[in-house]
């Protein structure tokens, strides 16, 4: 018997050693910070998977609208179906689902873009629209208030274009910016070519 | 079709606006990845004073919130563990399991979660680029930890799925021996193809077919709650069935039990052989006394000894062998191997509607030549893979043949360390009083 007690000592040590050892391990390059699943914009292809296969309906993922990006265009890419003819708020006209994509005026031209993030189900209709024919101003981006932080994104395993990946919980959002330089390049250039 | 605008200098915003509407259209076709991302209309300057608002980004959970999770989690394996092995009371036990189910449930929502941890260990050793939260280590060694000492407490009030199903078990039935290994076997395969694909950077599969985590969502798709609902039923009959016949956290913590300092006793001194006890584990948990009616001959043991050790290795590498030809249907998983069949699949009928994958695939430009090579090196891996998952599934399979085959002689009703929930549902069966040491002599 004292045999045996000796033996399950040894193994319940080395077993205590083996998790320890696991664990040191992995926690050898361990972060002390959490960290939460975000969508690239850069990479997004708009394919639609993002309102489809989210854990939560609708999806966590909503449109974001970078408003320091924004043209302010009367003639949206994001707002408008390619073939409107009238440029009214009519129902038919836009290219958003659920009417989540609001447009005021401001002053003539210019009309102010806002997302109603409660309508919004992350389709990207939008933002394919408006990176397609805009500046790029709306993204999608996981939202952290309705995110609920899947160990494994199961949107993440689905995006065609990889965009996905685990960010700091310090830094949440990897939304596209303006450029500044390119900007005030673009502007003079602009500027210039209107004088003429 | 402009409108004059109020400066006569300045050509009107709509008329440059479908101007380039038109010529984006034409450049956006030709070269559609440069011009991603450009700034395309100029910032406009308000003369009206209208003032941008902000871009609201919301945070997420703090991170001091996820300490206080393991801090719950230290306190609640204590408080458990001490209830089971020194209060020995179901009743508080009990209690304490449907705080957890709350917390840990219905509040956290279950992605703290110890059983999915095994794949953010099993990723950070294979992959130099994924760093785990220590949190998420935290969650995974603290309840082995506790095991090693206590035994299975960590199940028997901490984790909110075996609190969950311990609610519904109103009728459990015995299953019998055989039935009990054969089903056992199932979490064995379960974990070894969690960490395979966890270690090959495919899938976390224990997170994906989580039946729980869509009943404290109130949110899941209608197969995973039909998978919940089969289990809960079933619960009612068969007592715990994920913990016993699919939990892959269960296998380790099994292995880790078997060796425990201080389990749980049946009787808190003696047993005196009163049967009372036989039929009170919902989980068929309790070793039965084998009185020794027919010793076994010398010549019958050294067989049985010379049968086991040919048994496991062939049952080893028979398992290696059979898993490694279907490694290429396990691979089906991986994004990169899937993605190489689809792109396949439409070359080879051009009628059929491509999918959402090669269509996005095709407008990334990326070359085909690269996944294909990414797609072939990534069933290397399955294969090393399936190999060591299928000779492992063989030796499990040996084993457990080998023990059925040995007698093992034991005089007491005790709780099998192995696959005992330290529930103490059986010590309020006990007669035997604390300290009676004279009541068995
Ligand atoms: S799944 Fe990926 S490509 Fe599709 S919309 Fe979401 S982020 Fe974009
Ligand atoms: S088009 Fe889709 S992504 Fe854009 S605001 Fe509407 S619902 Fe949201
Ligand atoms: S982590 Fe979960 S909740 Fe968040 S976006 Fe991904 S699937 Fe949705
Ligand atoms: S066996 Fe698994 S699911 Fe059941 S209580 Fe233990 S850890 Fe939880």
């Amino acid at each position: 018997m004292n045999r045996r007690r000796f033996l399950t000592t040894g193994i319940r040590a080395s077993i205590l050693a083996g998790i320890g050892g696991a664990g040191a391990m992995v926690a050898s390059k361990a972060g002390a910070e959490q960290l939460v699943w975000q969508l690239d914009p850069a990479k997004c292809l708009q394919c639609g998977r993002c309102a489809t296969d989210c854990v939560l309906t609708p999806s966590a993922v909503k449109c974001v609208h970078v408003y320091a990006m924004c043209g302010y265009c009367d003639l949206c890419g994001g707002y408008f179906k390619p073939d409107t003819k009238t440029l009214t708020t009519a129902a038919e006209n836009q290219l958003c689902p659920t009417s989540a994509l609001k447009r005021k005026f401001v002053e003539d031209p210019f009309f102010e873009y806002t997302i109603d993030e409660p309508l919004c189900i992350g389709c990207g209709k939008c933002v394919k629209g408006c990176s397609s024919f805009g500046n790029g101003s709306l993204q999608l981006q996981v939202r952290h208030d309705r995110c609920v932080n899947c160990n494994q994104c199961s949107i993440a395993r689905n995006c065609p274009a990889d965009a996905f990946s685990r960010v700091p919980l310090s830094k949440p959002y990897l939304l596209k910016q303006v450029n500044e330089e390119s900007q005030a390049a673009e502007l003079t250039g602009k500027k210039g070519s209107s004088d003429e | 079709m402009s409108k004059p605008g109020k400066y006569p200098v300045r050509i009107p915003r709509k008329t440059l606006n479908r101007c380039f509407f038109m010529l984006l259209v034409l450049i956006l076709t030709l070269q559609f990845q440069e011009v991603l991302g450009v700034q395309r209309f100029p910032r406009p300057e308000f003369e009206s004073g209208y003032v941008q608002p902000e871009t609201l980004q919301p945070s997420a959970r703090s991170g001091v919130l996820a300490i206080v999770d393991v801090l719950i989690l230290i306190i609640s394996l204590a408080v458990v563990s001490w209830l089971v092995i020194k209060r020995r009371s179901r009743l508080l036990v009990f209690w304490f399991s449907l705080f957890s189910l709350v917390y840990f449930g219905f509040y956290r929502q279950g992605c703290i979660c110890s059983i999915g941890a095994i794949q953010n260990v099993t990723l950070g050793i294979f992959d130099s680029t994924y760093i785990v939260p220590i949190t998420v280590i935290a969650f995974f060694i603290l309840p082995l930890v506790f095991t090693l000492f206590f035994g299975r407490t960590f199940c028997a009030g901490v984790c909110p799925f075996g609190a969950m199903q311990d609610l519904v078990s109103f009728k459990p039935q015995k299953l019998g021996a055989r039935m009990n290994a054969i089903l056992g076997l199932i979490p064995y395969i379960y974990l070894g193809l969690a960490v395979l694909y966890a270690a090959t950077r495919s899938d976390f599969i224990i997170c994906r077919y989580d039946p729980f985590v869509g009943i404290f969502r109130f949110d899941a798709s209608f197969g995973m709650f039909l998978f919940a609902g089969a289990l809960l039923i079933s619960g009612i009959f068969i007592a715990r069935p994920y913990c016993r016949f699919i939990c892959p956290y269960g296998v380790l913590l099994n292995w880790v039990s078997r060796f425990s300092w201080k389990h749980l006793t049946i009787t808190p001194s003696n047993c005196i052989q009163c049967r009372l006890c036989e039929d009170s584990c919902p989980y068929d948990a309790i070793d039965m006394p084998v009185t020794v009616k027919n010793p076994e001959t010398k010549s019958a043991t050294t067989r049985k000894f010379i049968l086991i050790c040919l048994l496991v290795p062939f049952f080893t590498l028979l398992g290696g062998f059979t898993t490694s030809r279907i490694h290429e249907t396990l691979a089906k998983v991986n994004r990169k191997v899937a993605l190489t069949n689809m792109l396949l699949e439409t070359s080879n009928n051009k009628d059929q509607p491509e999918s959402i994958d090669v269509t996005t695939f095709k407008s990334s430009g990326k070359p085909i030549s690269q996944v294909y090579s990414e797609a072939s090196l990534v069933l290397k891996q399955f294969y090393t893979g399936s190999w060591i998952l299928g000779c492992f599934l063989g030796l499990v399979i040996g084993i457990t043949l080998a023990y059925r085959m040995v007698m093992i002689y034991r005089t007491d009703y005790i709780p099998n360390k192995g696959t005992c929930f330290s529930c103490t549902r059986c010590v309020d069966y006990c007669p035997v009083e604390r300290n009676n040491e004279g009541l068995t002599k």
